[in-house]
């Protein structure tokens, strides 16, 4: 697959290659995920899934291979025969148009509800302060936590804590929003409102990209299904093609242990 | 006994039944007691009391000499420049701790190492060498100036830009500069690793990502150990003595010369004063801890 055939690709992930050490965590991964579709990575801790993802936005620097974002290389750029990696003020440009929700939420404590989702859009120009609270103000109320706004993150419950940094990630109006098991820290019985509020935001026509283990979820939201295991991607397709009769035996033996 | 399986131990046999009668359950459980609690509390009372009985006693206290000198112009002239030299150090040496602390934790080998260098050298040498080193740097270097290596220079007379209160306050500066980056860095590495991405995924520039994300979160540990070192600093304000700087013990030193029956009473104000100040920096203390602590202790 090269970089120029697919317009419509909202993330192109082409040849991409990361080690620790002698340790390879992405053996060349290949993935195109179009524009306005919700992408499950589905596979066994240390698979790399979470290293893929944080590729996406550069929080990891790839080996080799490259990561292209609305047709744009992300924290590279091509000099004469090779990539070479951008100076930081540029990624962290890139960044701010993509969402990223992570595992441990990563609220800032020491901010209320209120400034934790002000902050970015400020922070990068996006929006004047008094815009950017308003506009902070909307997203609380999609995500159920208008009487928060004055709180601060450590007196919330963790799925309240999600749906807050959830919001801080669409303060930017990102496009592209990136999901880092976004409920597996969370208690059994707050799972289920972060999970809503992820499939409202599949619905709005933005591009996600989940890696999860909550099955369900993947087979009800997912239009494509990634399963990754030891670095590679071993089988992919629509969710009714790989959860229901999975091609290869390690997605079998991988849905037998988490179903 | 010793014994790698997971099953019960034969003793403990499962159908033993605990008796407890009825109305002992009902009671409410009564906590453990500590008798030789107030064994401690009768030995330090009547020690306090002792020694509380000889303040009035003894005259040698001569608390009318205390109170003679306690308010007195010049031990006023010595506190105010205890006061001035600790807070102007302290505040230069914060900011000269956050750079070396940054500068340590550079990439950049020749500052992170010039960094290392500097916190070695000047944690090494007693505070009164870096004092009088100072204090005769005028014999050392006539002039000092900056300029290109073999290129033009800026030059000016030693002894013209260091005024006493300037050269103690360089002094005390440049050794707590050093305590103040590891009190400094030890702060910035308590703060979470995700606060750094969540900061970068945002896109967030590195300048304020310091000062609105981490600085923030790792004041909270740097607080109370760099108000440890201000302390430390007050009272290492007295060896400005040594560079003739008559700070609140300095001054005390020369009444002492002048006022030899006055000796006790001299001590006692300068504890006083260092008592006070002390008190107050622990007052505020307490409130900016309970600022950088909001938000961070839960209350669910």
């Amino acid at each position: 697959m090269s970089a120029a055939t697919n317009a419509a690709a909202a993330v192109q992930i082409v040849g991409a290659r990361k080690s620790f050490g002698d340790r390879q965590v992405l053996k060349g991964i290949d993935l195109s995920v179009p524009t306005g579709t919700v992408t499950v990575i589905l596979g066994p801790s240390g698979s790399g899934k979470s290293t893929l993802l944080r590729a996406i936005n550069h929080l990891e620097k790839l080996s080799a291979g490259y990561v292209a974002v609305g047709g744009e290389l992300v924290g590279v750029r091509l000099a004469g025969d090779r990539l070479k990696e951008l100076p930081e003020k540029e990624i962290l440009r890139q960044r701010a148009r993509i969402g990223f929700v992570f595992q441990n939420f990563n609220l800032f404590p020491h901010l209320t509800v209120l400034d934790n989702i002000v902050e970015a859009p400020v922070a990068t120009g996006l929006l004047p302060k008094s815009a950017a609270r308003e506009r902070a103000r909307e997203l609380l109320a999609q995500v159920g936590l208008s009487s928060k706004a004055d709180a601060f993150p450590k007196q919330l419950s963790g799925g309240q804590q999600q749906r807050v940094a959830i919001a801080r990630a669409l303060a930017l109006d990102p496009h592209l929003i990136l999901f880092d098991e976004p409920t597996s820290a969370l208690d059994p019985e707050l799972v289920g409102e972060v999970l809503a509020v992820i499939r409202r935001l599949a619905d709005s026509g933005r591009t996600l990209v989940v890696v999860t283990h909550e099955i369900g979820f993947a087979r009800e939201v997912a239009d494509h299904v990634v399963f990754l295991d030891d670095g590679e991607i071993v089988e992919q397709g629509p969710p009714g093609v790989v959860l229901v009769s999975p091609r290869h035996a390690r997605t079998r033996d991988f849905l037998s242990r988490v179903l | 006994m010793t014994t790698t399986s997971l099953s019960p131990r034969a003793t403990e046999s499962a159908e033993t039944e605990v008796q407890v009668p009825p109305e002992a359950a009902a009671r409410r459980v009564q906590g453990l007691r500590h008798p030789w609690q107030w064994v401690a509390t009768a030995v330090v009372l009547i020690l306090a009391l002792n020694f509380g009985q000889t303040l009035f006693t003894n005259p040698a206290w001569a608390w009318d000499r205390v109170g003679h000198w306690f308010a007195s112009p010049a031990i006023l002239a010595g506190l105010v420049l205890t006061l001035e030299a600790t807070a102007i150090s302290a505040v230069v040496s914060f900011a000269g701790g956050v750079i070396v602390a940054l500068a340590r934790q550079s990439r950049n080998r020749v500052l992170s190492g010039s960094a290392w260098l500097y916190i070695w050298v000047f944690r090494s040498l007693p505070l009164i060498l870096v004092l009088l080193f100072l204090y005769n740097l005028g014999n050392l270097y006539p002039e000092i100036g900056i300029g290109v290596p073999f290129g033009p220079q800026l030059e000016v007379r030693t002894t013209n830009v260091l005024t006493d209160l300037t050269l103690g306050v360089i002094g005390l500066s440049l050794s707590e500069i050093a305590y103040a980056s590891e009190v400094v860095r030890a702060g910035l590495l308590a703060v979470d690793r995700g606060q750094h991405e969540a900061a970068n995924a945002l896109g967030i520039p590195r300048y304020r990502q310091f000062t609105r994300i981490v600085l923030p979160q790792a004041l909270r540990s740097i607080v109370p150990a760099y108000v440890n070192q201000i302390i430390g600093l007050i009272k290492s304000s007295s060896l400005l003595f040594y560079v003739s700087l008559l700070d609140l013990f300095g001054v005390v030193q020369n009444l002492q010369s002048t006022y030899p029956t006055d000796i006790i009473p001299l001590f006692v104000v300068a504890t006083i004063w260092y008592l006070i100040l002390t008190g107050a920096i622990a007052i505020v203390q307490h409130y900016v801890e309970r600022f950088y602590n909001r938000g961070l202790k839960g209350s669910r």
